[in-house]
């Protein structure tokens, strides 16, 4: 009975007890990251942002997340019920499980799998059918036709973050995303990180990454001009907000992707005293902060693409530029003997 | 051993149920989701045997790429329900007899296969600690297979140039952008400056 309690429940209770702190943290986390994004693009605007709720608006998010929850649902009566409700239900659950394998310090994650850059990508992946779902179910032309575009943007673009990843871990030699930040931990500190020397992939990592979470200047999904509001146009209330919840935490784990591949994860920018004294995980939270401040600034100074450019970039500009960097970074790796784990 | 065992029963549970619903599904849409439901439990299945790669690959390219192909294609399709079933029993006896031969074959099949002697073995065989699975398969894949894997990605590609030879169409008198075009502009070839003269015009 010892034993069993030992080695199963024990586990168990400890697992959930992470988890829960990590949802609990992410979501509040989350809840800023939004009153960020709204404050900058204010600002940019030379606007004021939300400022009413508490001091400096700071509780705006809470009071949106209070309206959202207590409004009615209303589901269209031509709607494929199940399939309209379980949309929102993918879309948020997906962008938080991805969560499980990120490490925001050194031995700091819920489970530390050997493919775990692989299984985030995987996540990213399926995200896609929230949106496929939502756009078919709502039974309206403009959601179906945004359903639509966000699949095919969503499906280029990953094309190019796979080879950005694959990149780096030719040069990490590992698929475990401890792993990767460990070996971006050299003396030389933030001229170490993978951001200088990979540099190229960095700048289409970023643009990729604002493609695949249908960010702006890529919000084609959404673009009110011409769809209205896209696949949510016939949302509202809770099921509308866990479709917002679930896009802007995919956005934070695009930047915590772009801060563990190419930032040093919780390393301090310089191997130094007191920097080194910093805990790492205050290392991690600030540069996620820095990556989605990026994110708020394309959004606030960058005018949306056309959909055939959009394609364009994707297929014939990024696909050649990283296909062609996989094999020079491979190629640099083998003869200049710099590979990590090289066969003899 | 409980914890991998109720989940090996969810997992094979989930997806056999799943399976029956791809073909039970009224809405071919609904079939094409219970689909990639199956796949995503028969990628816990492969996580479950310690295949974790094979899991990730499975859901990034089945799921991730060639599902969404699948359930684009459905979506578009106008299905008139009622259509297709007007003609069900004049079709019945053809069906019912290729799912007759088809059933013969699986059992013949079936009553002739042994297990070959090595894969007992094989299966049995303790999975090394030492080597993740992703370099136990590169290893093998890029030294004692690489001809075949060679080929088989040569295979693919074939076929994607195929698909789109077949399907790509020009169409004359359509406007298209030139980037090239558009960024060699200058400032000598686009803009002329006239003097207009009163009363003149150009």
């Amino acid at each position: 009975m010892i034993e069993l309690f030992t080695t199963y429940v024990w586990p168990v209770v400890i697992i959930a007890a992470q988890s829960l702190l990590l949802l609990v943290l992410l979501l509040v986390g989350v809840a800023y990251i939004l009153l960020a994004d709204r404050k900058i693009w204010a600002a940019v605007q030379l606007r004021r942002g939300p400022n009413v709720v508490g001091p400096f608006g700071l509780l705006q998010s809470f009071a949106d997340l209070l309206k959202f929850v207590l409004k009615e649902p209303v589901i269209p009566a031509g709607s494929n019920k199940g399939v309209f409700l379980l949309a929102p239900l993918v879309t948020a659950t997906l962008a938080l499980a991805a969560w499980a394998v990120i490490p925001v310090n050194a031995g700091w994650m819920v489970a530390d799998i050997n493919v775990g850059i692989l299984y985030i990508f995987a996540i990213s992946s399926l995200m896609v059918y929230g949106i496929i779902m939502g756009g078919w179910a709502s039974n309206s032309k403009y959601a179906f036709l945004s359903a639509i575009r966000s699949a095919a943007q969503m499906v280029s673009y990953e094309v190019s973050i796979g080879f950005v990843i694959i990149t780096v871990l030719l040069c990490a030699g590992s698929l475990k995303l401890s792993a990767i930040v460990a070996a971006q931990d050299t003396p030389y500190g933030m001229l170490g990180w993978y951001w200088l020397w990979l540099l190229p992939m960095f700048v289409i990592f970023f643009i990729s990454a604002l493609a695949e979470t249908n960010r702006p200047p890529f919000d084609l999904v959404e673009a009110e001009s011409e769809l209205v509001a896209g696949f949510m146009v016939e949302y509202g209330s809770s099921p509308y907000m866990m479709f917002m919840l679930g896009e802007y935490v995919a956005i934070v784990t695009m930047c915590a992707m772009a801060t563990i591949l190419f930032l040093g994860g919780w390393l301090p920018p310089f191997p130094i005293a007191p920097f080194t004294w910093v805990p790492g995980v205050i290392w991690f939270v600030l540069k996620i902060c820095f990556m989605f401040f990026l994110f708020a600034m394309a959004k606030a100074i960058v005018p949306r693409y056309r959909y055939d450019q959009l394609m364009r970039l994707g297929w014939k500009v990024f696909l050649p530029i990283s296909l062609a960097m996989v094999v020079i970074v491979a190629a640099v790796l083998q003869f200049g003997g710099l590979a990590p784990g090289r066969m003899p | 051993m409980i914890l991998p065992a109720l989940f090996f029963y969810l997992f094979a549970g989930a997806c056999i149920a799943s399976a029956f619903m791809v073909i039970a599904a009224r809405n071919p849409v609904h079939s094409v989701l219970y689909l990639i439901f199956a796949f995503v439990n028969a990628a816990g299945l492969f996580v479950l045997m310690g295949a974790e790669f094979l899991a990730m690959i499975l859901i990034v390219v089945y799921v991730g790429a060639v599902a969404v192909l699948f359930l684009f294609v459905v979506m578009m399709l106008d299905v008139d329900f009622a259509e297709l079933r007007q003609g069900v029993l004049q079709y019945l006896p053809f069906g019912a007899l290729i799912g007759v031969v088809m059933l013969a074959e699986l059992l013949l099949v079936v009553g002739a296969w042994v297990i070959g002697p090595g894969v007992p073995r094989a299966i049995t065989a303790p999975i090394p600690a030492d080597i993740t699975n992703t370099e136990a398969l590169g290893r093998v894949l890029y030294t004692k297979y690489i001809y075949y894997f060679q080929a088989a990605g040569l295979v693919l590609l074939v076929a994607m140039v195929g698909a789109i030879v077949l399907t790509l169409r020009h169409k004359a008198g359509v406007k298209r952008q030139n980037i090239g075009d558009q960024v060699a502009r200058t400032r000598d070839t686009a803009i002329e400056v006239v003097k207009v003269r009163p009363g003149q015009g150009l």
